[in-house]
């Protein structure tokens, strides 16, 4: 199983001292968050991509070929890839690009985002948000798979005898997640392409987190990829940490009272009531986050927030430290401990999908084309015979 | 069977003319029901009591609380609505707009509903019909012809009562009316069924990736 970090990478005052860090220091942070992690032990670095003030991730592959730079084993992935603004051609050439760079240690997390000025901004409507992700995200598997592209599409200039350069590092294009909160389009998306699907989980009840994994789930199984509890999920996770639940809380209080997503709202005590947040100490954090898989069955790949709300550098390196060293080593003895032996432990990697070999389903454009065609003509011969 | 009708009230005080009036309007509704040979249950929601709540969901992109989970689904299950506010500048007041604002869009799609508030002068009255009927019109809910709009002096008149007897006589038929969707010898258009939600579940019924890759999967 994979443990890592994903920031949003906010620009936000820190409540306790009123001070703000610049964006180069919040840059830095963000560099040192993923080293650090590489350091105590954790997998994943996912970064956020937006494109409006108080964030400062509108480059990612910058800074992940950075940061791929500086680490040896550390797998870079995104939180999220904004697949509806972005060109998927130069999603496509960016991430192989920096398989290359990396040697392979990268995989993605395509979601829409929420923002409705950056749709126009790009020149696009976020009305379209849906559409804009099924059709950028076709173009980009055919992208990654066909040598030469030929493409006429709704939303992007048509493509003809158009070659994706660098192709992806050994043939094999890297994994892929899809992020939604709420939209059933999109774990429909994921089910369909036997890609991940990830769940931020921190914003919303566990009720939901729940349905949203189940319903990929079963349409995983049914377009033929394996079986539901075999199907690549991810979690996030909001964690703070400290030797006692009393100072953790009292150290964290502020931070969340002013954070900009649930600030002025809830109180701390309600906010861990309603959803997974966690403050206290780290063997608390353990017990609530094995309890994840209980809800959504056993899983690949938990990430952390960690650097948010305006927590100085000393707060959150410590916490990335007792993620790595207190807690992610328990959760991988009992999270395996759980685990049923068909169940994967861990998502496809660049070295699994290569030993894979070229004939394997992930280097279909559609996997599942040939289920579907299979189901339709069941449909039609009972049809014949009814 | 038994119509469940919601009545939702947004008084701020206990009591308040707004629960009064909403007190008469359901006893009301409830003869005009029964009157039709049919039962009905009658259900309250007090919107002081999830103001907290309420405010928690605007603030957070909307988590919800178990208690609004629960008061959503009531509300997205009704035969028909009740809803009674009172009046705060020249509008429904900002707790009203809040419940109705933390609903799913197809919340009431269809549903009979009878407006009403309470103000302390006649000036007001204008409320029922540029403001409710308005926001009622935006749910794609269907308002029956009388609203009831109570000012102090009113509560001591005749009027009052034979209003909210009308208003109740209308809501009712419709509540009774409804779900005949199919007239003898015809095939009713199901899909044109006015279709409602509560909000508070995943939907199972996904569609089908071959339909939503229809148009976008490109061509040569």
């Amino acid at each position: 199983m994979q443990f890592g970090i994903f920031s949003v990478g906010d620009v936000t005052t820190d409540p306790t001292t009123g001070r703000t860090a610049s964006e180069a220091e919040r840059i830095d942070l963000m560099t040192k968050v993923a080293l650090k992690a590489e350091e105590v032990g954790l997998d994943v670095f996912a970064t956020g991509e937006h494109h409006n003030p108080p964030f400062v991730v509108s480059s990612p592959t910058t800074h992940l070929g950075y940061i791929a730079a500086k680490t040896e084993r550390l797998l870079l992935s995104t939180s999220t890839t904004l697949i509806t603004t972005n060109d998927p051609v130069k999603i496509a050439e960016d991430y192989a690009f920096l398989q290359h760079l990396s040697g392979g240690r990268v995989d993605l997390m395509m979601g829409r985002g929420n923002t409705g000025p950056v749709y126009p901004w790009f020149g696009k409507d976020i009305r379209d948000g849906i559409k804009l992700a099924v059709e950028n995200y076709h173009l980009l598997r055919k992208l990654w798979r066909e040598p030469v592209v030929n493409w006429q599409g709704q939303f992007r200039t048509p493509l003809q005898g158009y070659t994706s350069t660098p192709a992806p590092l050994d043939g094999t294009p890297p994994f892929v997640w899809h992020g939604s909160i709420r939209s059933t389009e999109i774990a429909e998306q994921a089910a369909y392409y036997g890609d991940g699907f990830f769940h931020n989980h921190i914003f919303w009840n566990k009720e939901h987190t729940e349905q949203m994994v189940g319903l990929y789930r079963r349409r995983f199984e049914f377009y033929g990829h394996g079986a539901a509890d075999q199907a690549f999920v991810g979690l996030g996770g909001q964690v703070f940490m400290a030797s006692t639940e009393a100072e953790a809380k009292r150290v964290y209080r502020p931070y969340f009272d002013n954070a900009p997503v649930y600030g002025h709202g809830p109180s701390l005590e309600d906010y861990t009531e309603m959803t997974p947040l966690t403050v206290g100490t780290p063997e608390q954090v353990i017990e609530r986050t094995l309890g994840f898989a209980d809800y959504v069955g056993d899983y690949q790949r938990q990430l952390f927030l960690a650097d948010h709300a305006g927590l100085p550098e000393s707060l959150v390196l410590e916490q990335v430290e007792m993620l790595g060293t207190e807690v992610v080593p328990v959760l991988r003895m009992e999270f395996e401990r759980r685990r049923p032996a068909h169940v994967p432990s861990d998502p496809p990697t660049h070295a699994s999908l290569v030993a894979a070999g070229p004939d394997a389903p992930h280097h279909l454009v559609e996997p599942a084309r040939a289920r579907v065609e299979e189901l339709q003509a069941e449909q039609a011969a009972a049809g014949a015979t009814a | 069977m038994s119509r469940r009708i919601v009545v939702v009230t947004a008084g701020l005080t206990v009591p308040s003319s707004t629960r009064l009036l909403a007190d008469q309007v359901a006893e009301a509704t409830s003869a005009q029901v029964t009157a039709r040979g049919e039962a009905v249950d009658i259900e309250f929601v007090e919107l002081r009591e999830v103001a907290g709540e309420l405010a928690t969901f605007m603030v957070t992109g909307g988590i919800p609380t178990p208690r609004l989970t629960e008061l959503r689904e009531q509300v997205a299950g009704a035969d028909g609505l009740i809803a009674v506010t009172p009046v705060f500048n020249g509008s429904y007041s900002g707790l009203f707009k809040m419940f109705f604002d933390a609903l799913d869009k197809d919340s009431l799609t269809g549903t009979p509903v009878l407006i009403a508030a309470a103000a302390g002068s006649a000036r007001h009255s204008l409320v029922l019909d540029h403001a409710m009927r308005p926001l009622f019109a935006y749910l794609r809910a269907v308002v029956v012809p009388t609203g009831i709009f109570a000012a102090t002096e009113d509560f001591g008149s005749h009027g009052l009562s034979d209003r909210i007897t009308r208003a109740a006589a209308e809501l009712a038929a419709l509540v009774i009316g409804q779900g005949g969707y199919a007239v003898g010898g015809f095939t009713p258009d199901l899909a044109a069924r006015p279709r409602r939600t509560s909000g508070t579940h995943v939907e199972t019924d996904v569609t089908p990736f071959g339909d939503l890759l229809r148009g976008h999967a490109g061509s040569d």
